[in-house]
């Protein structure tokens, strides 16, 4: 018991030695890793000093303390009683009672009206992007493309010239020899010498789609691992995602600059239940 | 004096006198396993104060502004104002970085201790009739502190949260009808939004520490009024509390706890390197990360996500998003679970009787069995969240680790929960058995100076109940007549040796 309180005794010292220690750091200007050691010295051993006074130097038998008896014979009822005894006077008034139900449930509904400032309606949001016929394709910082300057098996964030940066207007540039390719019917001339884009938005969580795997000329979303087959429209092969990545058709313009030829073919982003 | 004039003061303002004197004796049992519960209020105790102190230069802005502060890697870059408020507080503000540290290692610490306190209240029956109540109320707990520490980490704004948020948000996209409302609403648009940093600052600086404080002090005020449970031991029935009482023994050791704690938190907050957010950069909803893994508690979320096959059915034009059985109805069920099993346990075993006296796992060998099916469940969808890594460490495909992991969610919690059924059944059989039909032997000291050990008949134990216990003692019979002497002498005979007896 001496040698507890004396070893509390040392911890406390320690703490008002790491606490002066603590505030002199601090006067110098700080530093992470002395403030946290000090810190955890000088609260950690008035801990320390704390638990050995309370089980070691506070000795003594355990404390007993009877838990409440069940209420006694009557309570119960009594209680019952007080409930029902008030609840029949309110029910008298029945009449009473309709309207004020139907008084609180008019104010339940306007208050639900408030909610609706939240946010605006979804509209046809989640059906469009910036994408238009004729958008020129560009980089990140603006520089246009032309259908040959992308070496094949090599990938570009690309974005419409009037929206870099979109969120959901981001795509995926990449290259391929065209004798591959195996899109689905009607894609015919979408992809001007093997360039094809495709959202970058995952269908199945909406990560970015940004690591290409070149021996599966596949795209792969970092989060969830869902891979899309650039050669067949970016079909889903292996992970979560069930839709493939829209693809935006391109064309070349009388520049020679890559543009859309119209908007994604499908909506981009994670489905949802009555998305197409 | 002081005091007497102080408790006089109080009780003719608050007849405070008798409540007092009760609380002040109030009892709480003594086990390591009741400290955990402790750790989790401790610990929101040092996120309210550390967040207080961050919330003082935090800035939850989206505006964009060009980051011009010490951390010279990321200098010119155009920078969120409260990515750029973050690496203020991390390079500039003095002991902003410890304060930021501690802070999140005290959330991972938080839910952490609150998920291993549920964990020790079922294995231990303590959430029986009358606590039911109070289980609800901490299954509540779990997921606000769950829901915090989320709120928390998207609030940086860097890289690694914003691909969080993202993810989260296409999984309240994916419920069927109101999904696209529900979450324009609460993100104010479709994702990347303005206003969500300003409106999960609201979330995680008021609106949840407000409910965790009320349901927390709710959780509290009933363990006190119901007092705390105990195991099964001397002296312990279903009728008392035996430890220590609030003042000053408990008071003394809980207060030690706190200070331990805040000081392990200040380490691992000075020491150990935290959400490096100025490694990840600023979000860009067009900048992939990988690999990506969120905060521990949420990783079996992000688990299931990836687990779950692609597999979205269609009826018309409507559709069932694959988001939706992984990231709603999965932990729906089993929240729903974990928050009705007193009821479900109930129904099974039915019994309706008041419980204060803990059980043992082997004690309830179902329960057992279901709870260690759960955790291994979970567990598993765990792992899953960092599969990426899981795959990269064995060498494998992640399409091959996923199947194993598929298999496994499904065989794994069952083969483990059988596995602990049988185990915890055998050792109660064995247990029982040992009381019902105790092996004993009398060690007899020949004249020569020899033992004999003679077995004693179940039936006679009355004549050789002495050298019987003896006996069970072992070769340390001896030391513990010396130290019965010397707890005799120190005023409390009895107690150690009744302990050491228990349970046979």
């Amino acid at each position: 018991m001496r040698d507890a309180a004396r070893a509390a005794g040392m911890f406390l010292l320690l703490s008002t030695g790491a606490s002066l220690a603590l505030a002199l750091v601090y006067i110098l200007g700080g530093q992470p890793q002395l403030e946290g050691t000090f810190l955890a010295i000088s609260l950690g051993s008035i801990g320390a000093a704390l638990i050995l006074w309370g089980k070691r130097i506070l000795e003594g038998p355990d404390d007993v303390e009877p838990r409440e008896a069940p209420s006694p014979h009557g309570e119960v009822e009594a209680a019952e009683e007080a409930v029902e005894d008030g609840g029949e006077q309110i029910a008298r008034r029945r009449f009473l009672i309709r309207l004020l139900g139907a008084a609180g449930g008019a104010l339940g509904v306007a208050l639900v009206f408030p909610i609706r400032s939240l946010g605006p309606s979804p509209g046809n949001t989640l059906y469009t992007t910036p994408w238009k016929k004729g958008a020129r394709l560009v980089t990140g910082d603006g520089t246009p493309l032309r259908p040959t300057e992308l070496e094949t098996a090599s990938i570009v964030t690309v974005f419409p010239e009037n929206a870099i940066g979109s969120a959901d207007a981001q795509a995926v540039l990449v290259r391929v020899d065209p004798v591959n390719l195996a899109l689905p019917g009607a894609r015919d001339g979408w992809a001007p010498e093997g360039n094809l884009c495709y959202s970058k938005v995952c269908t199945h969580a909406g990560c970015p789609v940004g690591l290409y795997v070149e021996t599966e000329h596949a795209l792969r979303c970092p989060c969830h691992q869902s891979t899309f087959n650039v050669y067949t429209g970016a079909e889903p092969v292996s992970g979560p995602a069930v839709r493939p990545l829209p693809q935006l058709p391109l064309e070349v313009d009388a520049e020679g600059y890559l543009v859309a030829g119209g908007g994604f073919s499908g909506p981009v982003g994670p489905s949802f239940w009555n998305m197409p | 004096m002081i005091v007497r004039n102080v408790v006089e003061g109080l009780d003719e303002r608050l007849h405070a006198a008798s409540f007092a004197k009760r609380s002040l004796r109030k009892v709480f049992p003594d086990h390591w396993a009741f400290m955990l519960g402790e750790i989790a209020m401790y610990c929101f105790l040092i996120l309210v104060l550390t967040g207080t102190f961050l919330t003082f230069f935090y800035v939850a802005s989206a505006e964009e502004t060009t980051y011009v502060g010490p951390y010279a890697p990321l200098h010119g870059q155009q920078v969120s104002v409260a990515y750029n408020s973050v690496l203020r507080i991390s390079f500039e503000v003095r002991a902003g970085l410890v304060m930021r540290q501690i802070h999140h290692w005290a959330a991972l610490v938080f839910v952490g201790a609150i998920m291993l306190h549920a964990i020790r209240v079922f294995f231990t029956g303590a959430f029986r009739k009358p606590r039911d109540i109070n289980w609800l109320i901490g299954v509540s707990l779990m997921l606000l502190g769950t829901a915090a520490g989320f709120t928390g980490y998207s609030l940086p704004d860097d890289l690694l949260s914003g691909t969080g948020l993202r993810i989260a948000y296409s999984a309240v996209l994916s419920i069927p009808f109101v999904g696209p409302w529900i979450a324009y609403l609460i993100f104010g648009g479709e994702f990347p939004t303005h206003e969500m940093l300003s409106r999960l600052f609201v979330f995680h600086v008021f609106l949840l520490p407000a409910l965790i404080a009320g349901a927390l002090s709710a959780h509290l005020a009933l363990v006190w009024h119901q007092k705390h449970t105990q195991f099964r031991g001397p002296n312990r029935t279903e009728d008392n509390v035996v430890g220590s009482s609030l003042w000053p023994r408990y008071t003394l050791k809980s207060l030690g706890l706190f200070f331990v704690i805040a000081g392990v938190l200040a380490m691992l907050g000075g020491l150990f390197q935290i959400n490096p957010v100025w490694f990840y950069g600023p979000f860009d909803p067009t900048v992939p990360t990988s690999p990506a893994q969120p905060d521990w508690y949420v990783g079996w979320l992000e688990g299931a996500l990836r687990l779950a096959p692609s597999f979205e059915p269609q009826l018309g034009s409507w559709r069932l998003p694959e988001p939706f059985v992984p990231g709603v109805v999965v932990p729906g069920i089993f929240f729903t679970i974990l928050a009705l099993w007193p009821w479900i346990e109930r129904r099974i075993t039915g019994d309706r009787e008041l419980h204060n006296l803990l059980e043992r796992p082997r004690d309830n060998p179902l329960r057992s069995g279901v709870g260690v099916a759960g955790v291994t469940f979970i567990g598993l969808l765990t792992l899953a969240g960092s599969n990426d890594l899981l795959a990269y460490l064995f060498q494998v495909s992640v399409e091959g680790m996923n199947a194993v992991m598929r298999i496994l969610l499904f065989v794994a919690p069952v083969v483990n929960g059988l596995v602990a059924y049988t185990l915890c059944r055998e050792m109660k059989n064995r247990d029982f058995h040992k009381f019902s039909h105790p092996e004993r032997v009398a060690l007899h000291r020949t004249a020569e100076g020899g033992f004999v050990t003679v077995s004693v008949e179940p039936g006679s134990r009355d004549a050789f109940s002495h050298e019987a216990d003896r006996a069970d003692h072992g070769e340390d019979g001896a030391e513990d007549q010396e130290r019965g002497a010397e707890h005799q002498a120190a005023g409390h005979d009895g107690h150690a040796d009744a302990e050491h007896q228990w349970p046979g």
